[in-house]
């Protein structure tokens, strides 16, 4: 009989919430493991391929019932594939009420609390302020829109090193110039140099109790090319676990480990959010850009630019206004989107014939380079629950990589259709003004609405009837277990989630770290920012295969 | 062969040929073309791959296109019993159809509430993936073979390394007034 495996801390997942975990854990003097389902890539690995099996690699798409979610699958899980947009909540966020009719957010928990994690996220990457400089085209083009039609319009804050970008568009394979600063470059260097070990094509599956209080996680090895195939199982105990697998994963794995560990809170697998996302396809009229935005390239076109860029450079936040009423604020990001990914949901004008594929379809994608994506995140309901888990990981897996069938159910509420039906009417009102464009939403009925950003499937709060965790993270009536993904926020943030996912890690820490001291590891909280003068990130060397092992 | 059944392998792949061209319609390859309808200039997802693509075993779907292009024939014969066509009994089904009503019955298949919906969209989506990213394919490769979808689409070039870049990017000045209660970070107050 073998022994089990033991270390000191579990860390499940390592995209945002499992990064910061591992590096201050690791850091502060703790053993720990972190089990990520997907592969180990870094900058070279990363092409610019659409081919099946390059990028599929790194992606997770969960096709389910009114809802599709579009992960990461990686080491640095969504801040590998995320296009590095990084705001911060806006502040009636934190007042939001939603399905629940009382504040939804711990009441520990507001902008202003939650500025300085902000602020310690802003230095690691790091975020800062674009230039206009450094504005692409399709951006630029979105912002003159926006001018034109009497709205503000910002660059937004990113977490990409603009000397080193190439504007080539591809980051959500990956950032092969090493221009997007993803957790690749800043906090899992530091913690592996810190002792953290990180273990690729390891898939939890459940976790069980241990007979010392703590936690036994039990794994599944993942073939490297096709996912469906299980290569082996295995187990570690940990006294402390961290569970950072990503909203359309977390509750699974916890549903999942009810047999083993009793019943979850019930908010568990309820509640999420798809962040109210909405996309919409305008295609412009080449000549009108010109004529009335008084916008020409170097080369003479006025446009034709949709390739060109790196993901969302411009939003305008003027329904970012706490005086309006709930689901009536969002904010519209100028966006690329891929082909591949969402091509097909792109709707034709008028639609006589079918919207999204036949002859006017190919008409309109004929003139993609014409096309610029508009991003709206509104409001939503939190009206997503999954059904019970799969046998094992989050879906079925129907390819070797990427699209599997996933157990979510989300039937919008009226609420959130009315935030999409204003966030559509204002998009309009931008692009479509004296026939500079025509603008058509994604359509919802092929695989349901689409987020890119999944959220509150574990979230935290005050009520043990609407949260799974307590304002330290920790799941209700399952002690020294830790959420610390996406599925932690609460609702919708009405702007790109991955600034605050972070900063709710960094402020879970502390909080984490007692935990680990109560049972008896000597760890410590208090590193500094993995990157920065200040910082320990100059000891931890670059992700190398020497330091992969 | 017999006159008027065709071996399995062909009958599969027009089927699966004709619903890739009613996703992306194309122009025939040759006058008689049976499983590619013309109805749109340029190739489509027929001469894109899609067939290519469906048969990879990275899609998941190979295993099971027999069984779809049984399944589709099938559905193509009760919408013409439905709708009083008579079918070319030397082709498959589908295939038989004119244009517009493979239009209809692959909208059928793909309404939301259709009991197979997720199967036939997930043809849709692959034989579209064909036509708009070349995915049985290293991009590189499709760009030198002037794959119909990218230059459809108007992909730019790679570089010689195979990687995409663009110098030329930006208009280069600032496009708008900012929001009045930008916060010194750059964000949203």
């Amino acid at each position: 009989m073998t022994s089990t495996e033991r270390t000191d801390i579990v860390v499940i997942g390592s995209g945002f919430g499992g990064a910061i975990a591992a590096y201050h854990l690791a850091t502060g003097g703790a053993r720990v493991v972190v089990l990520e389902r997907g592969p180990w890539l870094a900058g070279e690995d990363f092409d610019h391929d659409f081919k099946l099996g390059t990028y599929t690699r790194i992606f997770d798409f969960v096709v389910g019932d009114g809802m599709s979610l579009l992960s990461g699958n990686c080491v640095g899980g969504g801040s590998v594939v995320y296009f590095a947009a990084m705001p911060r909540a806006p502040r009636f966020v934190f007042e939001r009420q939603g399905s629940i009719g009382r504040r939804m957010w711990p009441a520990a928990i507001s902008r202003d609390a939650l500025e300085p994690w902000y602020d310690r996220v802003a230095e690691a990457l790091p975020v800062t302020r674009t230039d206009w400089s450094n504005i692409p085209y399709p951006a630029g083009l979105f912002a003159a829109a926006c001018a034109r039609a009497g709205r503000t319009a910002n660059p937004v804050p990113t977490a990409i090193d603009d000397d080193k970008c190439t504007n080539c568009n591809w980051m959500m394979s990956g950032c092969r110039f090493d221009a997007k600063r993803s957790l690749l470059l800043n906090y899992l260097p530091a913690a592996v140099a810190s002792g953290a070990e990180i273990r690729p094509m390891h898939e939890v599956q459940h976790l069980s109790r241990t007979d010392d209080g703590g936690y036994r996680v039990h794994y599944s090895l993942i073939d490297e090319d096709d996912y469906r195939v299980q290569a082996g199982t295995g187990t570690i105990d940990a006294k402390i676990v961290v569970l950072a697998a990503g909203a359309g994963a977390t509750p699974v794995i916890l549903q999942r480990s009810e047999a083993t560990l009793g019943a979850m809170p019930p908010a568990v697998g309820r509640y999420f959010s798809g962040n109210g996302e909405r996309l919409t396809t305008a295609v412009l009229d080449e000549d009108r850009v010109r004529d009335l935005l008084g916008l020409k390239r170097s080369d003479g076109v006025a446009y034709e630019a949709a390739q060109i860029g790196k993901g969302p450079s411009v939003a305008t936040w003027d329904h970012l206004d706490g005086t309006r009423p709930e689901y009536s604020r969002f904010s519209l990001e100028q966006l690329y989107f891929p082909p591949g990914l969402g091509t097909i949901l792109v709707q034709t004008r008028d639609g006589s014939g079918p919207s999204w594929f036949g002859v006017e379809k190919k008409d309109v994608v004929r003139q993609w380079r014409s096309w610029l994506t508009i991003f709206a995140m509104t409001e939503d309901d939190n009206e997503g629950v999954f059904g019970p888990p799969p046998p094992s990981g989050n879906a079925i897996r129907i390819s070797q990589q990427m699209l599997g069938r996933g157990t979510i159910r989300y039937d919008p509420t009226p609420n959130t259709l009315r935030g999409w039906a204003e966030s559509d009417a204002e998009a309009r009102a931008i692009m479509e003004r004296d026939g500079l464009s025509w603008l058509m939403p994604w359509t919802n009925d092929v695989v349901g609405a689409y987020t890119v950003h999944p959220l509150a499937s574990c979230r935290i709060g005050d009520d043990p009837n609407t949260s799974a965790l307590d304002d330290r993270h920790e799941l209700r009536n399952h002690p020294g277990i830790f959420v610390t993904d996406g599925s932690a926020v609460p609702g919708a943030l009405t702007v790109n989630p991955a600034m605050t996912i972070a900063a709710l890690a960094e402020r879970a820490m502390p909080g984490i770290v007692q935990a680990a001291q109560q049972r008896g590891v000597a760890v410590k909280y208090g590193a500094p920012s993995p990157d920065g003068a200040t910082s320990s990130r100059r000891g931890a060397v670059p992700l190398t295969e020497t330091t992969r092992t | 062969m017999q006159p008027g059944t065709p071996d399995v392998e062909p009958a599969r792949t027009m089927t699966l040929e004709a619903f890739a061209d009613t996703v992306v319609p194309g122009e025939k390859r040759s006058p008689d073309d049976r499983a590619v309808a013309g109805a749109a200039v340029g190739g489509g997802a027929v001469v894109a791959g899609a067939i290519e693509l469906l048969e990879m075993p990275e899609g998941g779907l190979a295993p099971a296109l027999g069984g779809l292009a049984d399944a589709l024939n099938g559905h193509a014969q009760t919408y013409a019993a439905d709708h009083g066509l008579a079918l070319d009994g030397s082709v498959p089904a589908f295939v038989a159809l004119p244009f517009a009503h493979r239009t209809a019955v692959v909208q059928l298949l793909t309404a939301p509430g259709h009991p197979e919906k997720e199967l036939w969209v997930g043809v849709a989506l692959i034989s579209n993936m064909a036509f708009d990213t070349a995915a049985h394919m290293h991009t590189v490769d499709a760009m030198a073979a002037r794959h119909p979808g990218l230059a459809a689409m108007g992909f730019a070039e790679p570089d010689a390394d195979g990687l995409w870049r663009f110098p030329d990017f930006s208009y280069g000045r600032q496009l708008s007034s900012l929001h009045p209660d930008t916060t010194p970070s750059g964000s949203p107050a």
